[in-house]
Formats: structure tokens, sequence, C-alpha cells
């Protein structure tokens, strides 16, 4: 039996198992892929707003708020990238200008901290490459940048470590419950919990619905963003939002954590959480956007484009309370933009009304919430040498773009949640990311995690279950 | 460790350049190769046709790197294998690291930059669609066939007709895959008209010039394309799609120069060859620092690369030797109508040297054209005659320096279709 079981591991419910781990409690994470971070939170705009969208006296607003100001700490904690470089939201005309003092208004209601307007000089004075077009920014310095995923694998393998159980393959099918308990059907086992957390993302109105109720509607929005290659990464230096529409907070222009330039999304109503492609239209759409904000955006200088989609739902608020027809399920559903940004929160919330539901939170003797990541090109040359001498692996660089080492995607494969993908590799060591996008260090990965896990490179996976690389060998059969 | 000549990356651009300084007199070389042998993507390139400019016979990829190998085990030349350099200062200090030596700093006389190039992906060229697995560069695909071993699908479409992809659609057909398509966004192939032959014609593989892929679908593993005609815009016309069903799309879409080292060195770079500028002597802005190969400009055929590269050599053990030489007369050349860009850009007037080898590609296809060298005053120094010329297949013209000498100020390669 276990004290609570999270269904999904995205960046909420690793933020949830994380939050979880340093209590006295058996903790159940299910996740229905075959690795972690496998929704929203591997394809967003991977920003930590500042907290002056939401309107005031919301969820949203309280969470981002506080969320932005847990993320530093966080971060330093789990060693995940994160860098607060403020954001700029840029005004047009008259119209967009207002717009700026709603968004100011808002911001000061929510306690976000250091926020101004600038005029379209002061604004340019700080992005050189802003359009001669903008003639006012709302200036928030609090805003960041941060790695998503990077974020919920720190979590989640933290968690791990103190004791969580994390099982993945385990897509929820049905949920019985009892007097004192509820037990959780999936493809893979039942598990039988006293208490239920509900964050599946995308697909939380499914997992509500197996509850035999329906609390609100999915309305997912897709988003399509192009990644460019670093040499276009410095262009601005800080996240340049334009006015927010009905339709989403618009199109961006920033850097990334790992250095490239994010421009993106679009918003697009699907029908499916799992409607994750991009679309003509769509990058066109982006593309002339993001001309209206930054000059000189060189979009042959893309080395990715993708999409995700956002977890919107027919209730313009966050979904945190107990479920209608299962006192014992707590919901943290219709988790969309500023979602990343209120992670932390959201677990601290969560954990509070867990308590109010009747779950004993005590403090583990023994918690660790630290977590330490090699990464090899971050290093001194000194650090660099000391390494290699422990450790050969260090010293065989197999992302050539990324300079990521055979150290660094052993350590990524014998870490506490194994990646049994080469994009399992790339999102936990970076292997990949870059500018060949793997098709120098794709076979090598191949090679390292067929070698490690002792199994056939045949069944080694792109991604997901089903994404098969390999058919079989040539007529002449393989080098061994 | 203190070297003569470091030069970064073991393909058939660092051999050549390797021997040819060895065979200058230079005796401290350093050949730094990232892969665990050298003769770089030759290995994998198992088809023939290379050699017949250079040795006048025809060879496979692994047998002309191999020449050129045994070759260099005649002579003194230090090979790192399996190390990676990080890094060129501007003192020309290599840093590199492998496995074996850890973390080295090797002090250059001079450097030459033979990187190689990498090839353009799906990314970069923004195909619409789902994000399935079977999507490879065809150079990717090539090698899990040829050095691991292994099929990476068995119904195939191949974007761009790029050599590689010619090649690739030849390979998997014999290894038994259905080759449905190659498809190309511009009017004409970007490869040589010997591959179309010997690799799709004789193949009945359809080849769909002015197309494109607009969507790829499947949920895991790639299940359709849509293929479309573009226009002159090179944007598809509505009405004009065809569905492939297939596992696997290989891409074929051009290859970039892999200079991100040199970037870092704050070598000045041409925008147009993605590759760094360089003189006569393949010695680019950075004194002491030469280019050769793929990384300077991208070649279709490798015999040329050989003989750019032994160029860079030689000029890196002169340099080496103290034979540095004076930049205080540049002669620089221009590009003209249809030329897309020359290599070299600059010319050591000051150098000894009967000719000058230009190198460059046009920009569209051309029929009996005349290509005319003329310097600022609009006198021509030279004009060469061609049946035919193709984006897809670089030329060269010699420029001997009686006709240089005559030039006032820089001059400009241009090209003009029709008899003259």
């Amino acid at each position: 039996m276990y004290d609570i079981t999270i269904v999904g591991c995205g960046i909420i419910g690793a933020s949830l198992a994380y939050q979880l781990s340093q209590y006295d409690l058996q903790v159940l994470v299910l996740e229905k892929e075959n690795d972690i971070a496998m929704g929203t939170t591997k394809a967003n705009s991977a920003i930590v707003h500042a907290g002056y969208d939401p309107e005031p006296g919301t969820l949203i607003s309280r969470l981002n708020v506080r969320g932005a100001e847990m993320m530093e700490d966080l971060c330093r904690k789990l060693d995940v990238r994160y860098k607060r470089i403020g954001s700029l939201v840029l005004a047009f005309d008259e119209k967009d200008r207002k717009h700026l003092e709603k968004l100011y208004d808002n911001g000061i209601k929510n306690g976000v901290p250091g926020i101004r307007i600038l005029s379209g000089e002061e604004a340019r004075e700080m992005e050189p490459h802003l359009s001669q077009q903008v003639c006012a920014a709302l200036y928030a310095p609090s805003a960041g940048i941060i790695d998503p995923w990077g974020l919920c694998i720190a979590e989640a393998e933290t968690a791990v470590r103190n004791g969580v159980t994390l099982k993945l393959r385990n897509g929820v099918t049905g949920l019985e419950q009892r007097e004192d308990s509820v037990v959780v059907h999936t493809e893979s086992g039942d598990y039988e919990t006293r208490y239920l957390v509900n964050c599946a993302g995308g697909w939380g109105h499914e997992i509500c619905a197996l509850t035999g109720e329906t609390e609100w509607e999915a309305m997912p929005s897709r988003g399509e963003y192009y990644l460019l290659d670093k040499s276009s990464g410095s262009l601005v230096n800080h996240v340049i939002f334009q006015c927010p529409t009905a339709a989403g907070k618009g199109v961006l222009v920033t850097q990334t954590v790992h250095g490239n330039l994010l421009v993106g999304p679009n918003a697009v109503p699907v029908k499916s959480p799992y409607n994750r492609e991009t679309s003509l239209d769509g990058l066109d759409a982006v593309a002339a956007a993001s001309r209206k904000s930054v000059d000189g955006i060189d979009l042959r200088q893309s080395i990715r484009t993708f999409a995700g989609v956002r977890a919107v739902t027919s209730e313009s608020d966050f979904i945190i309370r107990p479920a209608r027809a299962c006192p014992r399920m707590l919901h943290v559903a219709g988790i969309k933009s500023p979602g990343l940004s209120a992670a932390p929160a959201i677990a601290e919330y969560a954990a509070g009304i867990l308590a109010d539901m009747g779950v004993t939170l005590n403090q583990k003797a023994n918690w660790d919430g630290t977590r330490t990541q090699i990464r090899f090109k971050e290093l001194s040359q000194q650090e660099k040498a000391k390494l290699i001498a422990k450790d050969a692996r260090y010293g065989r660089v197999i992302c050539r773009c990324e300079t990521i080492t055979e150290g660094e995607i052993v350590a990524a494969i014998h870490s506490p949640i194994p990646p049994c993908s080469i994009d399992g590799i790339k999102r936990r060591a970076g292997a990949g990311m870059g500018r060949c996008q793997g098709g120098f260090c794709g076979p090598r990965v191949l090679d390292i995690l067929a070698r490690e896990l002792a199994t056939n490179p045949l069944d080694i996976l792109q991604d997901g279950d089903g994404t098969t690389l390999l058919i079989g060998e040539t007529k002449g059969g393989t080098k061994a | 460790m203190k070297y003569d000549l470091v030069i970064i990356g073991g393909g058939p651009a660092g051999l050549s350049a390797a021997n040819a300084a060895w065979e200058d007199g230079c005796r401290s070389i350093c050949i730094v190769e990232r892969d665990r042998e050298l003769g770089g993507i030759l290995n994998q390139c198992i088809h023939n046709g290379f050699g017949l400019h250079y040795f006048k016979e025809e060879l496979t990829g692994p047998e002309y790197a191999g020449r050129f190998i045994e070759m260099l085990q005649n002579t003194g030349v230090d090979v790192r294998l399996d190390a990676m350099v990080l890094e060129i200062t501007q003192e020309k200090e290599v840093h590199i690291v492998s496995s074996a030596g850890g973390y080295e700093v090797l002090e250059a006389g001079a450097v030459v930059l033979a990187m190689g190039c990498r090839e353009r992906t799906r990314g970069a060229i923004a195909i619409p669609g789902t994000r399935p697995a079977g999507v490879f560069t065809a150079g990717t695909a090539q090698r899990y066939l040829n050095i691991e071993g292994y099929m990476v699908g068995k119904r195939v479409v191949i974007l761009g007709s790029g050599d590689i992809g010619l090649i690739m659609a030849r390979r998997m057909t014999l290894e038994g895959a259905k080759v449905l398509a190659c498809v190309e966004v511009m009017p004409y192939s970007g490869g040589l008209t010997r591959n179309i032959v010997q690799c799709l014609d004789d193949f009945d593989i359809p080849l769909y010039l002015s197309h494109t892929i607009t969507d790829i679908q499947g949920k895991d593993r790639v299940e359709r394309v849509v293929v479309a005609e573009v226009g002159p815009d090179r944007r598809p016309i509505p009405g004009t799609e065809m569905a492939f069903d297939c596992d696997t799309v290989l891409l074929s879409v051009g290859l970039i120069p892999e200079n991100e080292l040199s970037r870092g060195a704050g070598i000045q770079m041409d925008p147009r060859t993605n590759g760094p500028v360089v003189y006569e002597n393949m010695e680019t802005s950075m004194p002491g620092v030469f280019a050769c190969g793929n990384v300077l400009h991208v070649h279709d055929l490798v015999d040329f690369v050989t003989a750019e590269a032994a160029r860079a050599g030689k000029a890196a053990a002169a340099y080496s030797a103290g034979k540095q030489l004076s930049t205080d007369h540049v002669l620089d050349i221009h590009n003209g109508n249809l030329v897309g860009y020359t290599v070299p850009q600059h010319i050591h007037m000051d150098a000894w040297f009967a000719a000058v080898d230009v190198f460059f590609r046009v920009r569209a296809v051309c029929g009996e054209s005349c290509i005319t060298v003329t310097d600022e005053t609009g006198a021509q120094i030279a004009s060469f005659r061609r049946e035919r010329m193709a984006p897809g297949e670089m030329e060269n013209i010699k420029l001997p320096r009686v006709l240089l000498e005559r030039a006032q100020g820089a001059i400009t390669v241009s090209v003009e279709e029709g008899s003259k």
C-alpha cells in the first residue's frame, strides 16, 4: 500500500514527487511513457515568467510569483541550468502601450519585484536588435530561462534517490475506490494507495473521467517553435515577448540556457495533446511574428523545429482541488502556462492540500534534496584534466557539437532513472542537442546504450516506445 | 608538447596535408583525429569512383584513404586518434582531450584546419509534420549500413539529390529496400551526373525535380510523406501533392563546413562558403593557420580535396620553417555575375607562384558560357569557355601570374551565358 500515488511524471508530477520525498511517506509515481518529461515538459518556451500576466487574485498569479521566487534556489540545489535574464514585453502602438500599463498594474498587485515601463529608446539600449517600431516595453527583471526537462529529471531522480518509487510504462486505465484506499489499475499492474494525485498534464481530464465524472473540458493548444544555432544565441539578452492576446502570450524570442535562440510559439487549437506536429503555416506565422520584435533573426540558422501542447482547459485557473467523485484524489490539472514557472509553488501548495485531506507530513531525518551533474564542457582545464585522469571515459568526446563525453553518457545511463532511448540520453546529458542534431553522435550513443544496458542495438529506440531506428542487419551483417 | 605543424582532422584533407608537409621537409607534425581511425568519412564510402583524377584509377573510399594512410606510415608524423580538439587559441595552442592522453595543449608552429563538414538536418530546412523515428541524414544512414552493419528502413523517400543521397539510393536498393523517389527542390540535381545515372536511372528510381517534402507523418516511425511541386519561389504549389507510404526519409540537403573551432579562434569567415577566407596558399586571416578540404568549402570530389590539402600542407610547412608571406600586396577576388563564391578570396602578390587555381561554383545551371576575369577598370585580364556548368560541379580556372600582375585593383570572376 502506498500513501500517495502520483499519476504522470512531467514537471508537475516530478515537482510534487520531489516535494513529498522529504516526508515519511510511501510515494509511487506512475508514468505511461518509457521515460519521464515526455509531454509538455520537453516542448515549451523554457521560461520562468515573472508573474505580471495572470489576473490578480487567481491561483495562477499567486503560484506563478511564488514559483519564480523559489526557482533560483531550487535550481542551485538540484544543479539545473537557470538564468535570471529578465524579460521585456514590447509595445508597438498606443493600444499595446495601454496593455503594458494593465500588465504593470497586474504585476504590482501580484507582487512582481522590480517591474517598470521603459521607452522604446531605453528598451533598445538594453536590446540593440529590437525593432525600431518598438515604442515602449515592460521590463521584469525577475523573469528567467531554465532547462525544463532538466528540472523535471533532477527532481524525479532526487525523489527516487530519497525513496520514491517510479514506474514507467504504467498508463492508468482504471480506478477502484475502496473505503480507505484507491486501487489504481494500469497497463502493467494494480497499485493500492491511500491518496492519489492527478498530474497527468494534457491527459488530466482522462484521469478525472475514470472517477465517472467530467469536471472540465480539455482544450489543448499547440505551439510551434524554431530552435536556432548557438551562433544566433546572443542576438537577444532578455526574454522578448509581444503583448499577450486571448490565444496566449504570443511569439517570444529568447536565449535558452543551452545558448541557442528560441523563437515561438503560435497557438493552434488541437484535438489531442499527442498532436505535436509542426505545420508550414504555423512555422510561417512564428517566423513573421518574431521578425516584428527583433531584427536580424536568421531562420536559416534553425537546427530544429518542434511543437508542444499546452494543457489548456475550460477553466481559466489551474485546477488544484480534490476530485468531486473521488475524495481521495487530488487534481493538479489544467497546468497551462505559466505552469513551469509555478511548478515548485504548485508542489508546495498541493502538499498543503494533501495535508488537509489527511496526509501526515513528517519530515524524514535523512532527506537529501540536492543533486549534482558533471558537465565536462563547463569545467576548467584543470578540472577536465583531473576528471579524465580519474575516469578516462571523460576524455572521449562523443557529441562533438555540444562536447559531451562518454563519461557523461554512461553516467546518464546509470542514473536513478535510466533512459532507454537516444533522446533520453539527449535530455539527460545533452548529446545530440547541437547543430548536427545527433547525425554524428547518434550511432555512437546507440552503441554505448546497447553496451551499457547489455541489449541488442536493434532494440534501442529514438524516443518513445515504437520509435525503432534500425530494422535489422545488412546482408554482410554487423561488425561484431 | 610542441609541433611545427598540427593538423586538425585525419580525413582525406588532413592526410594529404600531412604527407605534403612531410615531403617538403617538415619533420614535426601531429594529426589530431576525433575518430578511432584515420580516413574520415571515406571509411563509410564503400562505393567506387574515388581517385579517377588523382590516381587515374577507380578506388573505393577506404581504398583511397588507405593509400594516404600507407604513405603516412613511411613518415614520422604523429597521430592522435580518438582525440578531440576543444580550442585553438590566438597563440596557436591546440587544446585536445582524449582518453589516452587526457588534457593536452599542443603548441603549434602552424596549424592546418581539416575538420570537414556536417550534413544539414531536417531542423535546418524545417520540414513540417510529426517527429517520428526514421528520418536520417544520408550520411548517418550510410554509417549505420556500412560501418555498423544495420539497415535503417524498407521503403525510402530521399529528399535532396546531393551525392550522398544518390549513393544511398543505390546502397539501400542493393540491401533490399525500395527507394520510392528522390525529391529535389531545385530544378536541377545537386549531385554529379554520373551518380544520377548510376544510382537512380539504373535502378528506375524516379527523380522529381522542383519538388519537396511538405509533410512527414507517423506516430512512432515514419508512415507517410507528402511531396509537392514547388514554384520558382521554392514554395509548394497547392494541388500538386503526392503521398508516399514509407518508413524512412533520407536527407541529402547540403553540407556545412564544421568551423566552430575556426570561429572560436576568431578566423575571418566567408558567409558564401561557410568556410574561412583564404589566400592562394590556403592561409586564413590568422597567420600560420591554413584551411583545406570540406572545412574550407564543400567539394564534389575527394581528388580535389587531396590537391588542395597538399597546397595547404606545403604552405604550412613553409610557414613553420620561417617563410612567412607578406600581406603588403594583396589582390582581392570578387564574385561577379552567376558566381556563388571563389576560393581563394585573396592572393599574396609578394609570394612566388607561377599561377593561381581559382575554384568557384556557379549559382545556376549554365549552358555554353564564358568565364571572364576583369579588374577594377573593367579591363578583361582572362577569359575561359565552358560547354556547360552546374552548381553541383565545382569549376576551376588557372590564372597565370603574368596576367594577375596586370590587374588594377581587385579582380572579379563572372560568368556570361551564350556564345560570343
